[in-house]
């Protein structure tokens, strides 16, 4: 049974034995479903984390959706238009994974539109050309892979399942994007600068992604033992990094990092340090965007309250008849 | 009725700019699901009417560097959005004129292969847009009280506008059911707006094209 | 405002001869919404040729703190397993 159905099970006095029974399941690789006996911790992190997920997708709608109406050509029109399609999309998958842990959709839709919900950093900044649908699809997705693929073998299952559905179509996401980033590197002078401008502009916030540094990254040490978090957050940046940067030499794009350089020795890239006063600011809400994606989200909602009220009293009606 | 170029530049031009004022929904639509939903329609006469301009020349030449007065869209097609009752009330007008043309067109022996291929899969996907509109038209002409209102006053708006798309099996269809909705039907024999043949558009197509084609005209030959 | 629309559990065949699957869950008003719903969601790329939405209220699971009692007998009556028969070289068609 799911949701409202959900029988939450004495998580609040865990004997020795329960937990210790779950921390070996967990530790042999053996999925947790939703009716399964877990702490109160544990599915309170995975509600935290699944609902960040979702909110960000759904929030992440906004700044791509922004190119829509003035996408120029009517094949990227479509391909854009799927994209942000998709990402209600994984919204959805994922809000309905959280709703297996006993909260409602109705519940966490609320903390996102009070400001209580957290979502990611990347989605406060603003979509200001064209270049940035390929940015945005090369790196920020690019990030956004890096980080999933491994929670697609997280120890929850409902949330690892929707992690699969969601990289398969993430990967749609991420090579449109980097599409976009050779057509512009190919093409004109103008669509060079627009590309280079665009990469200029997403780097540092793309690597601010995978968040703060080890040292300060509180929840990690719990997440990792429960499996819900599968790699330290630089060790999935240096990938990211590693990973990228001969992209970029192949678009003929210089990344903005005059530290960033090859070392052999490591057979790693070396890159300089993201300002995290900026990464501290975004998520204290003084972002460039932070307040219009918020009002743009409660204005969608409150607009659409009496047609959600209608297909309810319309459904009462039918269902008396 | 022969499909020369004209109708099936009006069919095409009609699918790209309502898909183009659908695509405004994204991220503003009453639910999630809706916005998913109202995608997918975007999405699927976005699909026609590439199928279409295809057929009649380059696609993008045609959508990104014609002015207003060369397209050939149903006015009601270019309308503004408004409020979720005035799309969706639009969208059971423009649905029930797809569906007529779509299958006129697959049923024609002078149409080529491509175009025949075009409203084949059209008709289809006008079938799911058309049980989505209908659905929607009933839930919120009865509804909430609010809703009716908002329902029957888009109704009021809208059908002037079907003077370019009506016939008798559209009023069958759409009758039914704005009737099933208990929402007030106006008159068949009551004014329709003139039409937009001569490519003289309501003041709407100006702005919906000037944000549509700005980034295409700003780059005169470049490839996307 | 109440906007909690009731859940609904989404399944899909993905080809004719295989079971439908569950897929994950929806929110809709009615039936004939979550079925809508259902196919936006979960089959923008051609998943599913039949789906099926069930209220999430009408799902029985059994219990896990049951699960011993429910399977393990199952798991040591071996001679329910052809291997466990042997079958002398020579014969066929056993």
């Amino acid at each position: 049974m799911y949701s409202q159905a959900l029988d939450v099970r004495d998580d609040a006095q865990p004997d020795e034995a329960v937990n210790a029974a779950f921390e070996a399941r967990v530790a042999a690789e053996e999925k947790i479903e939703a009716n399964d006996w877990m702490p109160a911790a544990y599915r309170k992190t995975l509600i935290r984390q699944i609902s960040q997920h979702a909110h960000s997708e759904i929030i992440g709608m906004q700044p791509e959706g922004n190119w829509i109406t003035r996408a120029p050509s009517l094949r990227r029109k479509a391909i854009l238009l799927a994209k942000v399609q998709d990402e209600a999309g994984h919204g959805l998958y994922l809000y309905a994974a959280a709703e297996t842990l006993g909260i409602s959709r109705e519940e966490l839709v609320d903390q996102l539109l009070a400001g209580t919900a957290k979502y990611s950093s990347i989605f406060n900044y603003p979509t200001l050309t064209w270049a940035d649908m390929g940015a945005i699809g090369w790196l920020v997705d690019g990030a956004a892979i890096m980080n999933q693929i491994p929670l697609c073998r997280c120890s929850y299952g409902p949330y690892a399942r929707a992690m699969v559905r969601i990289c398969k179509e993430e990967s749609f996401h991420q090579r449109q994007g980097f599409e976009i980033m050779v057509t512009l590197s190919q093409g004109t002078d103008a669509q060079r600068a627009m590309a280079q401008d665009a990469l200029n502009r997403w780097w540092w916030p793309s690597l601010m992604m995978f968040g703060p540094h080890d040292a300060e990254s509180t929840h990690s040490d719990t997440s990792m033992r429960w499996k819900i978090k599968r790699f330290t957050n630089d060790e999935l940046r240096q990938k990211f990094v590693d990973v990228t940067v001969p992209q970029a030499e192949f678009l003929g794009l210089t990344i903005p990092d005059p530290e960033l350089r090859y070392d052999e020795a490591a057979g790693h890239y070396v890159f300089g340090e993201p300002d995290w006063s900026e990464f501290k600011a975004v998520l204290r809400g003084e972002g460039p965007c932070n307040a219009q994606r918020l009002a743009h989200r409660r204005r969608a909602h409150d607009d659409g309250a009496w047609v959600r009220e209608a297909a309810e009293a319309h459904a009462a009606k039918r269902a008396t008849q | 009725m022969s499909p020369t170029s004209e109708p099936l530049l009006t069919y095409a031009d009609g699918a790209l700019v309502l898909s183009h004022r659908l695509s405004e929904w994204m991220s503003n639509a009453p639910t999630m699901e809706e916005d998913i939903a109202l995608g997918n329609i975007a999405l699927d006469l976005l699909g026609q009417a590439r199928g279409l301009l295809q057929h009649l020349g380059d696609e993008d030449e045609l959508a990104y560097f014609r002015d207003a007065q060369e397209f050939r869209n149903p006015l009601l097609c270019e309308l503004p959005n408004g409020d979720f009752a005035h799309t969706i009330v639009r969208q059971l007008f423009a649905d029930a004129w797809f569906a007529e043309i779509w299958s006129a067109l697959a049923a024609d022996a002078d149409v080529t292969d491509d175009v025949r291929g075009v409203a084949e899969k059209a008709i289809k996907e006008n079938a799911y847009h058309w049980r989505h509109s209908s659905a929607w038209v009933v839930r919120l002409g009865d509804g909430t009280e609010e809703s009716h209102r908002r329902t029957q006053d888009a109704l009021d708006a809208l059908w002037p506008y079907r003077g370019e798309i009506a016939s008798p099996a559209w009023y069958s269809r759409v009758e039914t059911v704005l009737a099933e909705a208990t929402l007030t039907t106006p008159p068949r024999d009551a004014w329709t707006q003139r039409s937009s043949a001569d490519g003289w558009h309501s003041e709407h197509l100006g702005y919906l094209l000037a944000e549509m084609q700005s980034l295409a005209r700003a780059h005169p030959g470049a490839t996307w | 405002m109440t906007d909690n629309w009731p859940l609904w559990e989404v399944f899909l065949r993905s080809r004719n001869g295989l079971h439908h699957q569950h897929v994950g869950s929806v929110h809709a008003v009615d039936a004939e919404m979550a079925v809508a719903n259902a196919r936006d969601v979960y089959t923008r790329r051609g998943e599913g040729v039949s789906i099926w939405v069930v209220p999430s209220a009408a799902i029985v699971a059994s219990d896990p703190s049951d699960k011993d009692e429910l399977f393990e007998p199952a798991l040591d009556k071996v001679y329910r397993h052809p291997t466990f028969y042997e079958i002398p070289d020579g014969v066929a068609n056993i």
